[in-house]
């Protein structure tokens, strides 16, 4: 039985502790705002948080977060209202809007850590998450805008 | 195109109280709406109704139905907006809903960037017709003429006396006059356009950034369980044998079950295959790795795509079918003169679509409930009835949204194979296909070998060009002895070259197709632009011209081509007539022109690792130049500091989602020009994923995109694509500014740039 807080629940899970998190989410949990997109840690879609830092839930055990703080888009801010959602909706980042939770998941922990990011800084710590739509500069500029507001 | 009232008629089921003034919009005869009562029994279930309709109820809440697939373009906000100007509508009041698949309401196919070219006129009929009535409603509650009356912002005001009501007020008593007749409606003047050109945000923005929206993998129903196909590796293959005991052992796998292998033409049939049936999406998959099973892999098992590129290369050195013809370029290139002439080769390209296909289908009493992020509704009610023998009617197809499209979900093979398994199992199926399932087992964009051949007179006037294109065609997709395109892929850059040459002719050789061939974001513009554009740069080089002068003079003075006189007999012009959407290379001339200032063209000598490139093309009838700017470093990394595209689309409706698609179409161009590849051997695809099929990531993608916009009142063209055919050969034309190296053959990654 593995014990993990998520968006300040506690959850149980008691399936194969080799199943990655991300469909605990997704399929036991209905929490289905963290995506698929390649289930091999290469695109960025699934990302969550845990303990704090952005890891990627399609490639991470249930085993490995037994005991921790996972969390996701849902528990990012009461109301959508956290400064990266708000400067996301005012730059009209989304297209497709697929890739955009992850986007917005490794940004939040990203700009924990850098509040105030270089373009550089921006495009090498996202530059593990894909939008196949093509919104990056949008994602860029609304980045540094929640970093503005941050600081 | 006609619009009627159906308040009386029950036709939207539960959907709208009795009195509300329902309105649709139909472009279907008459007869096809209404021999119809009822709406499927399921309009009364509320978030998913069909096509273009428009209803205010009592309350003033104004309902608009959006029948296109929302998949990043906007188009589910967008057209809605133009029925919300038109009525004269309080945006916060309307509520948007997505319509389900049903041939009654017209083309649904969100597909070939037409949504807003096809239907605009009939979303604008739909607010003109409810505000007309709801004006004429509150003239005869007041006993006054309707011209002194005047519908805005929700409210109808009797001018003369200040008098008002509300839309809602209005809605039971306009709900029973007759629709006006199209040619009687007054529209709107440009003045007073509330939506249409102004600045608006989509309507599911805020769940978007919330991970509140719903998209197909989203979709959950009670007693569903998930399935995963291993799929015949070689297209057209079989299972021979089949071993599943290793797989049933696996915890949460339920069963498995065989999907059949498709007959010839492959269509929108499955692959066929074996599905493992498990509780969890991961206990499907982690089944799947224990199938054994052997393959019959039929006629396509030897193809190897370095082979067919040669072969490709080599038929386009050999005369083909003649699709376009001016002049005689036979004699223009015997005269001599200095001759050019070069191949180039683009290979098969994947969708990636951030979302990988997925369906959930449920059958239950022999009809299906299908739950889907589809471009094509329809095509999913047909492909599903056709696999279970079923009529099409009895397929109810809800649309989700789309974590992108680019054409991959006009093809419903995978929504039939949830469909298939349903029946087998009795339970609903939702079936996810894994990033490797998709780009192994795509609807490819072709590869293409072509061949152009010039000849210039001594003052460095192009006087001959001969253009032949070799591709598997789309046309494969129905007809298994295809070996050559149809005018729609001609009309992609291959019969269409705006370019005032006196000897011209293009030219189509045969080709077979070893995989499924389908279209992605701009079809055969991708090979035909790229290959073209990168050669008007070579003719600009071999003359010692300015290539952005050069490609000015190809093109020529402002005029409306002639296709007919030059031998295209069937000119696709998108579906478009030509009458009302002619060629015309004016506007050609201006987003060049434009965009030869805005990037300030020609200020900076290009070389030593910078360079900067330009191309234009007409494509789903908008017109579009790129300027494409790089720096190549000492290792040969590219870098994109900035881009231009200038677009004339004709009338823009929604400014912001213009430009994201434009910025859009530049990063998706830069993936396939950097690393766009799809190749196999032993018939098999050897890509699998974002690894070996890399797509463009925030730090390959153009730093930054200009987008201008051309101010124009012409009809609206398409925008969703017309910004990748240009970019690609854009930025290619700027890596040879950049390092003296002409990539003829994509990607840029398999070449050595420095
Ligand atoms: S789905 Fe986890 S990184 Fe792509
Ligand atoms: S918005 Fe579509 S993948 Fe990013």
């Amino acid at each position: 039985m593995i014990k993990v807080k998520i968006n300040g629940r506690e959850r149980t899970f008691d399936g194969d502790p080799e199943m990655p998190l991300l469909w605990f989410l997704r399929d036991e949990l209905d929490m289905t705002g963290t995506k698929f997109g390649c289930g091999a840690g290469l695109c960025g879609a699934c990302t969550v948080h845990r303990n704090g830092e952005a890891i990627r839930s399609c490639t991470t055990a249930m085993k490995d977060v037994a005991g921790k703080t996972i969390t996701t888009v849902e528990g990012l801010s009461a109301n959508g209202d956290h400064p990266l959602q708000k400067a996301w909706m005012q730059a009209n980042v989304p297209q497709c809007g697929y890739c955009q939770t992850g986007q917005i998941m490794h940004a939040a922990a990203f700009l924990k850590k850098n509040h105030h990011p270089t373009d550089d800084e921006i495009d090498a710590a996202m530059s593990g998450n894909i939008c196949r739509c093509g919104t990056y500069q949008r994602i860029r500029a609304a980045i540094k805008t929640a970093a503005k507001e941050m600081a | 195109m006609s619009i009627e009232n159906v308040s009386r008629r029950n036709f939207l089921g539960g959907v709208f109280s009795a009195g509300a003034l329902v309105l649709a919009a139909r472009i279907l005869p008459e007869e096809a709406l209404a021999d119809t009562n009822e709406y499927h029994g399921k309009a009364a279930s509320a978030a998913l109704r069909p096509s273009i309709y428009l209803g205010v109820e009592p309350d003033g809440t104004v309902y608009i139905v959006t029948h296109r697939s929302e998949m990043g373009t906007g188009i589910r906000t967008t057209l809605p907006l133009v029925a919300a100007d038109e009525l004269d509508a309080d945006w916060s009041k309307v509520k948007i809903e997505q319509g389900i698949g049903d041939k009654r309401y017209g083309d649904q196919n969100t597909d070939g960037s037409k949504s807003i070219r096809g239907f605009f006129v009939a979303f604008r009929e739909a607010g003109a017709s409810a505000r007309t009535m709801l004006v004429q409603a509150a003239a005869a509650q007041w006993g006054v003429s309707a011209s002194e009356c005047k519908a805005q912002l929700h409210v109808v005001t009797h001018t003369p006396s200040g008098r008002k009501l509300s839309y809602g007020e209005l809605a039971q008593a306009a709900g029973k006059l007759p629709v006006p007749k199209p040619e009687a409606l007054q529209f709107k003047p440009k003045s007073e356009w509330r939506y249409i050109g102004k600045e608006s945000q989509i309507a599911d923005l805020a769940d978007i950034c919330t991970g509140k929206a719903v998209f197909g993998m989203d979709v959950k129903r009670p007693g569903m369980l998930y399935a995963s196909v291993e799929r015949p590796p070689v297209m057209g293959g079989s299972v021979q044998s089949m071993d599943d005991k290793a797989a049933l052992q696996v915890r949460g796998v339920k069963q498995t079950a065989s999907i059949d292998p498709f007959k010839p033409p492959y269509t929108f049939q499955p692959l066929g295959g074996v599905a493992v049936i498990a509780d969890s999406t991961w206990a499907a998959f982690q089944g799947r790795k224990k199938l054994k099973i052997e393959w019959n892999n039929g006629a396509n098992a030897s193809h190897d795509s370095e082979q067919y590129k040669k072969e490709l290369l080599e038929t386009a050195r050999k005369p083909g079918k003649v699709v376009r013809n001016i002049g005689d370029v036979d004699a223009a290139f015997a005269k001599g003169g200095k001759i050019v002439d070069a191949e180039y080769y683009v290979p098969l390209l994947a969708h990636a679509t951030m979302e990988p296909p997925v369906a959930l289908a449920e059958f239950r009493d022999g009809k299906v409930e299908a739950w889907v992020p589809t471009q094509n509704p329809q095509a999913v009610q047909d492909t599903v009835a056709g696999a279970l023998g079923i009529k099409p009617e009895d397929v109810t197809c809800h649309v989700t949204l789309l974590g992108g499209g680019f054409g991959r979900k006009s093809k419903p093979d995978y929504v039939a194979e949830a469909a298939i398994l349903s029946k087998k199992t009795g339970k609903p199926i939702k079936l996810v296909w894994s990033r490797e399932d998709d780009l192994r087992f795509d609807y490819y964009h072709a590869v293409a070998g072509m061949y152009h051949k010039a000849a210039m007179d001594d003052k460095g006037k192009t006087t001959a060009w001969l253009h032949r294109s070799v591709f598997p065609s789309i046309s494969s997709m129905n007809d298994a002895s295809s070996m050559y395109g149809f005018n729609v892929e001609y009309g992609m850059g291959l019969n269409d070259m705006p370019f005032d040459i006196p000897n011209h002719r293009a030219e189509n050789g045969p080709a077979k197709a070893h995989v499924r061939i389908g279209w992605l974001r701009s079809v055969a513009n991708i090979y035909h632009v790229f290959s073209g554009l990168s050669f008007a740069d070579e003719l600009a080089h071999a003359a010692g011209r300015d290539p952005l002068e050069y490609q000015l003079e190809l093109i020529g003075n402002g005029r409306i081509i002639d296709f007919k006189s030059q031998g295209v007999a069937d000119y696709w012009n998108y579906g478009e007539s030509y009458e009302k959407f002619p060629f015309d290379t004016a506007r050609l001339r201006k987003v060049l022109e434009i965009a030869g200032e805005k990037s300030g063209w020609g200020k900076r000598k290009p070389g030593n690792g910078w360079g900067i490139g330009v191309a234009a093309s007409r494509s789903f009838t908008s017109y579009v130049a790129s300027v494409v700017e790089v720096e190549v470093d000492k290792n040969g990394k590219i870098h994109i500091p900035r881009t231009w595209q200038v677009a004339d689309v004709g009338m823009v409706i929604n400014p912001d989602r213009v430009r994201s698609q434009f910025e859009g179409a530049a990063v998706m161009g830069a993936s396939i020009a950097l690393s766009g590849e799809i190749s196999l051997s032993d018939g098999r695809v050897k890509q699998s994923n974002f690894n070996t099929y890399p797509v463009a990531r925030m730090n390959q993608a153009p730093l930054r995109t200009d987008v201008h916009i051309v101010e124009s009142s012409a009809l609206p063209g398409g925008v969703g694509e017309p910004g990748v055919p240009p970019f690609v050969p854009a930025f290619a034309n700027a890596v040879f500014a950049a390092t003296g190296k002409r990539v003829r053959e994509l990607p840029f990654s398999k070449h050595k740039l420095v």
